[in-house]
């Protein structure tokens, strides 16, 4: 890892900096999608990189999901590494044809022979009012499908390492970008090139009485509660899954194993969503450890409100967080 | 207006050289055999369920013979012409056929991908595998292929408007054999020509005879030089007829009469072929046997290597999902290996 020199980044600059980084390493590589080219993106993740690669290889495409995930996969079949951007998580499903049938499926149904080394970024999740349908969490459905990786960085100097392991990976990727912290997470990152690599957790803060585990934009809410927790005299342990296929079932296991108590926490709808995995896989794993029954804090069984004045009662909070813990640590 | 349709064999023109024209007729005549014994093979529960394809040999065979060494086929799940015809060995289709994995592991060096069972998805893919071509500095033109009821699809739409906008060396072939199972075209759309939405993408369009191989084969050839010269994709619209069922479970009786089958019948694509070929003197009967004797000991070698491929192994279904397995697929791949089932190892 190059670490000399750091400056503070947003996650917006961080994956900005990323992708130029592998455009500029590997002729292969290809950033497009809608309005990622001239624009530079809606929220500007691929700004300049239009100007200072060309049309070819940073370019718009046409208004059509379907087509832009279809493209990704034959331009890989092809020998090219494309990462496309899809303009919100929730635009996603238009492509689900060619994501469960195809994306995934590629280098299973030709045994081997047809791999797709496809990074398909999407911002995701709530907490900045955006209109209907721009909030949602869509993970779930991703993790459902075998042959496709999913990664959601927690901070901006994870997503660039992260994002360029994700590039460099030979199995197609969904590198999911919490909305909430494009401009409102900063952090040091390194310069030049490095990569974090993908299938691990990582433990962001010690502590012996429970265990929060969550992901992407909830890594911040589960770290202010701990702080909150801390000053009352309760320490606990959070962990960042950072990347969800393939899971870091080890590090779970250990990280609850060490408190006996557990709260997962993911703003997608509750029933199904990736939540529920992590509580089957230590109810599986770690049920003799337990102490408590795992709680989950999650979004309600219910669209994403899209009205700004209540969406702060759907995503998780820290006090939500807070009664979870409570709930724990008072079985 | 309604738009011309390309057809020479009616006419009796001839505009082939004779090597074109006979390997045209052998791989037609190789196409159907292999169709006919597959219908056998899966009624005596050698073969699953299969997707038979007579009566669109030429549409197939055709645009196959038409693309050069370099090019590639982006096939759907009915073109197993087309892939016997790019060099996909016959006992790797009956393999596929018979839902074996070695069926699925297409070799090396067959410039062709696996069929596709989802409708349509398979032409913004094409779109993009042409693209790459294009960036690698290689000049490989796809051929893709769809039915009539597979233009219905949103996916059809948006790899037509792509490789439009993108200029794409990709032949778009519409094997349109009038029934998207039971649905006739009329019902599937409104337009009496597929081939006019080309217009509406901004590319041109071409209907053809489909059942008449040298209209096929020219237009595809043009289409293919088209795009090779950088002059972007064509929609080439095969008028034919699928006469056997949509799979071998189906029953056209329920949606076809058998005047329109017997009269499709006729107009059989092969049997035309022979007969202009014979009026050339290109062919006979005697040609023909020994063609059949031909085909007769290349499918019976064909078949014996795929009856003596060895059983799929049980972890099979967990290898090849990812680059590397994964710490799930691990743990999936050690319980099958050993026999066990996964409850008593997870």
């Amino acid at each position: 890892m190059v670490t000399e020199k750091a400056r503070v980044l947003n996650l917006v600059q961080a994956i900005n900096e990323a992708l130029d980084l592998a455009l500029a390493r590997d002729e292969r590589v290809l950033v497009f999608g809608e309005d990622v080219g001239r624009l530079g993106g809606v929220f500007r993740v691929t700004e300049g990189l239009q100007a200072k690669y060309g049309e070819r290889r940073v370019f718009d495409t046409p208004l059509a999901e379907s087509g832009i995930l279809g493209l990704a996969i034959g331009l890989a079949m092809g020998g090219m590494r494309p990462v496309a951007e899809i303009q919100f998580a929730g635009f996603l499903y238009p492509a689900l044809d060619q994501i469960l049938s195809h994306l995934g499926r590629w280098r299973h149904r030709s045994r081997g022979r047809v791999g797709l080394p496809v990074v398909v970024r999407a911002p995701y999740g709530g907490g900045v009012h955006t209109p209907e349908q721009h909030a949602d969490s869509p993970e779930a459905l991703l993790c459902h499908t075998p042959g496709v990786k999913v990664v959601i960085p927690s901070s901006p100097e994870r997503a660039k390492g992260l994002l360029l392991s994700a590039i460099e990976d030979e199995d197609p990727v969904f590198f999911l970008e919490a909305i909430k912290l494009y401009r409102g997470s900063r952090a040091e990152v390194p310069e030049g090139y490095y990569t974090l690599p993908l299938g691990r957790a990582r433990v962001v803060r010690e502590g012996g009485a429970a265990t929060l585990i969550g992901y992407g934009g909830m890594v911040e809410v589960m770290l202010e509660a701990a702080e909150v927790a801390a000053k009352e005299g309760v320490e606990v342990m959070v962990v960042d899954l950072e990347t969800l296929v393939p899971l870091d079932e080890e590090t779970l296991l250990w990280a609850v194993r060490e408190t006996g108590r557990a709260v997962v926490v993911y703003e997608a709808m509750r029933t199904g969503g990736f939540g529920a995995e992590i509580a089957a896989r230590i109810a599986e794993g770690a049920i003799d450890h337990l102490q408590a029954p795992v709680v989950r804090v999650a979004g309600y069984d219910a669209p994403y409100p899209p009205f700004s004045a209540i969406e702060h009662h759907y995503r998780p909070s820290a006090r939500r967080v807070l009664a979870a813990l409570r709930r724990v640590l008072t079985h | 207006m309604k738009p011309k349709v390309v057809q020479y064999l009616d006419k009796g023109e001839f505009p082939l050289s004779e090597g074109e024209a006979l390997a045209l007729y052998r791989a037609m005549r190789r196409a159907r055999f292999f169709d006919e014994k597959a219908l056998t093979l899966q009624r005596q529960g050698r073969l699953g369920v299969y997707a038979p394809f007579m009566g669109q040999e030429a549409a197939q065979v055709g645009v196959a013979l038409a693309l050069g060494e370099k090019d590639f086929v982006v096939p759907s799940y009915r073109e197993s012409a087309m892939l016997l015809t790019r060099g996909l060995p016959i006992h790797t289709l009956l393999l596929y056929w018979r839902a074996h994995p070695a069926g699925w592991g297409f070799p090396e060096g067959v410039r062709a991908v696996n069929p596709y069972i989802p409708i349509a998805t398979q032409i913004p893919q094409a779109v993009g595998l042409a693209l790459a071509g294009r960036y690698r500095g290689e000049d490989w033109v796809v051929a893709t292929s769809i039915g009539d009821g597979g233009t219905s699809e949103g996916d059809f739409h948006e790899g037509l408007n792509f490789a439009a906008v993108f200029d794409a060396p990709v032949v778009f072939l519409v094997q349109n054999n009038q029934y998207a199972i039971s649905v006739p075209r009329a019902k599937q759309m409104r337009v009496d020509y597929i081939a006019r939405r080309a217009e509406g993408y901004g590319m041109p369009g071409v209907v053809v005879d489909g059942n008449d191989a040298l209209a096929v084969y020219l237009e595809a050839k043009k289409a293919v030089e088209r795009a090779r010269k950088g002059e972007g994709p064509t929609l080439l619209e095969a008028l034919t007829y699928r006469l056997a069922p949509h799979t071998t479970s189906d029953d056209p009786s329920r949606y076809r009469t058998r005047e329109e089958e017997e009269a499709w019948r006729a107009k059989d694509p092969l049997l035309r072929l022979r007969k202009a070929l014979e009026a050339r003197g290109l062919w006979d009967e005697e040609r023909e046997r020994g063609l059949l004797a031909e085909l007769e000991a290349e499918f019976a070698r064909e078949l014996a290597l795929a009856d003596s491929a060895r059983e799929p192994r049980p972890e099979e279904i967990v290898e090849h999902v990812y680059a590397a397995m994964g710490p799930d697929q691990r743990r999936a791949w050690e319980a099958l290996r050993q026999g066990k089932h996964v409850e008593e190892v997870w």
